[in-house]
């Protein structure tokens, strides 16, 4: 009976002591600096997304081309002469794996700002940590209205159009082409999915809907989802749905021979990832979907042209989707940030800069982003699948309290090659 | 005996936790990560070596523990409002919960496992954990994928000059582990593990011996969920949230790789076997970022969360080949020269 028990003893203390080590030799969190994460000639920051898992397919996409833009910034001088170091840390959109990775960019990497920490679930795990560890959270990738809570979460800011908008939005356009149409909704079942039927509902009256689902990512299949959604008529079926369910839902539908109009919010509507799921056989089926968009869609724009240039030369030529062009807009995004904190950007200044008012970015509708406002997209265009490339009609709208009212679209101009010089 | 193990158990205690002044706040973190998972390893490692019933299903216990803990702490710290002790109250609180809800859980599944033989109780446990996703959508109030938020427990007042929170909750994720292990320790040693042993090695002779082998069955499980349940409530209580996601399969099989790595039954082995789960990822990911810009982007980022899997993999096969008794063996001198005398009682 002794002989186990000490070795118990032993064990223990042995793996009490290699941790005690491993510690030891990893850098203090009290750095010596003055602001975290910047030195004289670089910033770092970094962000949780999936590398690996059921999301990594589409959303993989997005740390790659934020790191290109970013290496296509150094290469070019930097922002205020400092170089951005961007730390991707993989977590398979598992919120248990986004807490180790979050504290470990905090406490280990020591980065400046968190930036474009992916998915609802994942990053809804971190926020009080970010928070009380005053770590900016800037351009979290999802539409959720969590990111928007000035009072509670004063360090964090969205990046997406708010999906409550996202739903208003495609209703308003449906409704208006189309005036005898009934609405079914697929949505995740999170705040993704709940907040798209609100704004669903808030045009078209609970009554509107004449059916709405529900999906889990861990059950890939929506096969009695989808078929409660034909057996309620509605001729629009409106997807609340990550791309590789977005793909899922048309696919099934097809096989279940129904052909509703699509109209699917933008977190799920990128066509060259929903074509590279669906194949050839199945990309017919995007043909006429309609979608909503805040950032520059198609390619007769001049910021493709410029993303495509990086994209060659610093992205291995990785093809450019829509959801490519939402990580550079995002490198954009913070890089206009960084530039107009000044030459010695703090946490501060950052977040000064955030609710100022100044920050203008490169979607192609207005920028809302405010002291109370820390959403910056309350309206978005629609989209139109036609011939393969998604490319906006014209029609937009924007989001004041309850209400939509129509604008034009304003595609900002592409200055200084792309790299913002904060004047 | 007794005396002794406690004893033992106070010392270990005290030097892990003179260990986490040393650490920064990650290692910290990981410091609690580590205890959450030793107390379900050890769980576990006592419910298969000593008794033979083999459970895939611990991380669904460490769940219970943990939704356990984040309702009582919830509703707690809420009904207390702003009084400066709610949080504390909540933290023991939610370890109550922790421990009814897993307890709850666990006497459910020990009833079935005294009924049930081998890959019997394994296919049901394992069932639990494909489960667990669509349970937490299908019951109302436990948040769905994205799960539900537990309230923050600060550092005391009275210990704010000498710590930060990871380093708090680190503490009381050992404290909360030692009194998840040292019962089982006792358990062993006492006369429950000579019935559970009686138990494996003949379930008729001890039948004969006057000894109930459906309630050791039982008795067993019920402590091993306590345990692991009280591991879920800690890891809810640093990360400050519960979801289906942080108790998957790849979690679950790893607590029983860690149990087997380490040697079935042996408390120490569950040690190294926790270590093992939550600092591979780590290791693995640190040398390849190390790697002198060798590898391409996309393999790198392919080989990002998988390599850890493959060489778990690879260390289970290596360890069993070498060393069947596990890494409880290697570390015995005198258990490698009588490998067949040990192995009994290491089990």
């Amino acid at each position: 009976m002794t002989r186990p028990t000490t070795l118990t003893a032993t064990t223990a203390l042995a793996a009490v002591a290699a941790l005690a080590l491993t510690g030891c030799s990893t850098p203090g969190a009290d750095g010596t600096e003055q602001v975290p994460g910047v030195t004289q000639d670089t910033v770092t920051i970094g962000t949780h997304t999936p590398l690996t898992g059921a999301a990594a397919e589409a959303y993989a996409q997005i740390s790659a081309a934020t790191s290109a833009y970013f290496e296509y910034v150094n290469a070019n001088g930097g922002i205020h002469g400092r170089s951005i170091d961007y730390i991707v840390k993989d977590d398979g959109y598992n919120p248990a794996n986004t807490q180790t990775v979050t504290r470990e960019l905090v406490s280990e990497d020591g980065i400046f700002a968190m930036v474009n920490g992916l998915g609802t679930p994942t990053h809804t795990t971190v926020l009080d940590y970010l928070d009380q560890n005053d770590v900016p959270d800037l351009f979290v990738a999802s539409g959720s209205a969590q990111w928007n809570q000035p009072e509670e979460y004063p360090n964090t800011f969205g990046m997406n159009v708010d999906y409550v908008t996202d739903g208003m939005v495609l209703a308003t356009h449906a409704t208006e082409q189309d005036p005898e149409a009934t609405f079914c909704v697929l949505g995740q079942d999170d705040d993704y999915g709940g907040d798209v039927l609100a704004g669903v509902e808030a045009v078209v009256g609970a009554d509107g809907v004449v059916a709405s689902e529900t999906y889990n990512t861990s059950n890939p299949d929506l096969t009695a989802q989808i078929g409660a959604m034909k057996e309620s008529g509605c001729t629009h079926a409106v997807l609340a749905t990550i791309p590789g369910f977005t793909a899922i839902a048309m696919g099934t539908a097809a096989q279940l021979e129904w052909f509703p109009q699509y109209l699917v919010s933008n977190a799920g509507a990128d066509v060259e990832s929903l074509a590279g799921y669906l194949g050839e056989e199945g990309a017919p089926l995007l043909e006429g979907m309609l979608a909503t968009g805040y950032l520059p869609t198609g390619q007769d724009n001049e910021w493709y042209e410029l993303f495509s240039q990086i994209n060659d030369e610093y992205n291995d030529g990785a093809p450019l989707t829509g959801t490519a062009i939402y990580g550079y807009s995002v490198g954009y995004h913070f890089a206009e940030a960084l530039a107009l904190a000044g030459e010695n950007p703090t946490r501060a200044s950052l977040l000064e800069v955030m609710e100022s008012g100044e920050l203008v970015g490169n979607g192609v509708v207005p920028n809302s982003l405010s002291a109370d406002d820390h959403s910056p997209y309350h309206a978005a265009g629609i989209t139109v699948v036609t011939g393969g490339e998604q490319s906006y009609t014209g029609d937009a709208w924007a989001r004041e309290g309850d209400t939509l009212s129509e604008i034009e679209l304003e595609p900002k101009p592409v200055e200084n090659e792309g790299i913002p010089t904060g004047e | 005996m007794t005396r002794r193990i406690v004893l033992r158990a106070a010392l270990v205690t005290l030097v892990a936790l003179a260990a986490t002044f040393l650490l920064d706040p990650y290692w910290n973190f990981q410091v609690a990560r580590f205890a959450a998972c030793f107390a379900a390893v050890a769980g576990l490692t006592v419910l298969v070596g000593l008794t033979g019933q083999l459970s895939l299903g611990h991380s669904v216990l460490m769940a219970a523990g943990g939704y356990g803990y984040a309702f009582a702490a919830g509703s707690v710290t809420g009904a207390l409002g702003d009084s400066p002790a709610a949080p504390y109250a909540g933290l023991l609180a939610g370890l109550l919960g922790g421990l009814v809800a897993a307890g709850a859980l666990g006497a459910l599944l020990g009833a079935a496992a005294a009924r049930l033989h081998g890959p019997y109780l394994a296919g049901l446990t394992l069932a639990l954990v494909i489960a667990l996703p669509s349970a937490a959508v299908a019951v109302p109030g436990l948040g769905g994928d994205q799960g539900l938020g537990a309230p923050f427990v600060p550092v005391p007042d009275a210990l704010a000059a000498l710590m930060y929170v990871e380093h708090f909750h680190a503490v009381v994720a050992i404290v909360v582990a030692a009194a998840a292990v040292t019962p089982l320790m006792l358990l062993r040693a006492g006369r429950q593990g000579l019935r559970m042993r009686a138990v494996l090695g003949h379930e008729t002779a001890a039948r004969l011996s006057g000894v109930n082998p459906g309630l050791v069955k039982a008795g067993a499980f019920t402590a091993s969920s306590l345990a692991a349940g009280l591991g879920g409530a800690v890891i809810v209580m640093a990360t400050q949230s519960v979801s289906p996601g942080a108790f998957g399969l790849t979690f679950s099989m790893l607590l029983v790789v860690g149990a087997v790595i380490g040697g079935l039954g042996s408390i120490g082995g569950a040690a190294v076997g926790a270590a093992l789960v939550v600092l591979l990822p780590w290791a693995v990911e640190t040398v390849l970022d190390q790697l002198p810009a060798g590898l391409p982007p996309v393999l790198a980022q392919r080989l990002d969360g998988n390599l850890a899997v493959i060489l778990t993999g690879a260390i289970v096969i290596t360890v069993i080949a070498a060393r069947p008794g596990g890494v409880a063996q290697l570390l015995t001198p005198r258990t490698t020269a009588r490998p067949t005398a040990s192995h009994d009682t290491e089990r």
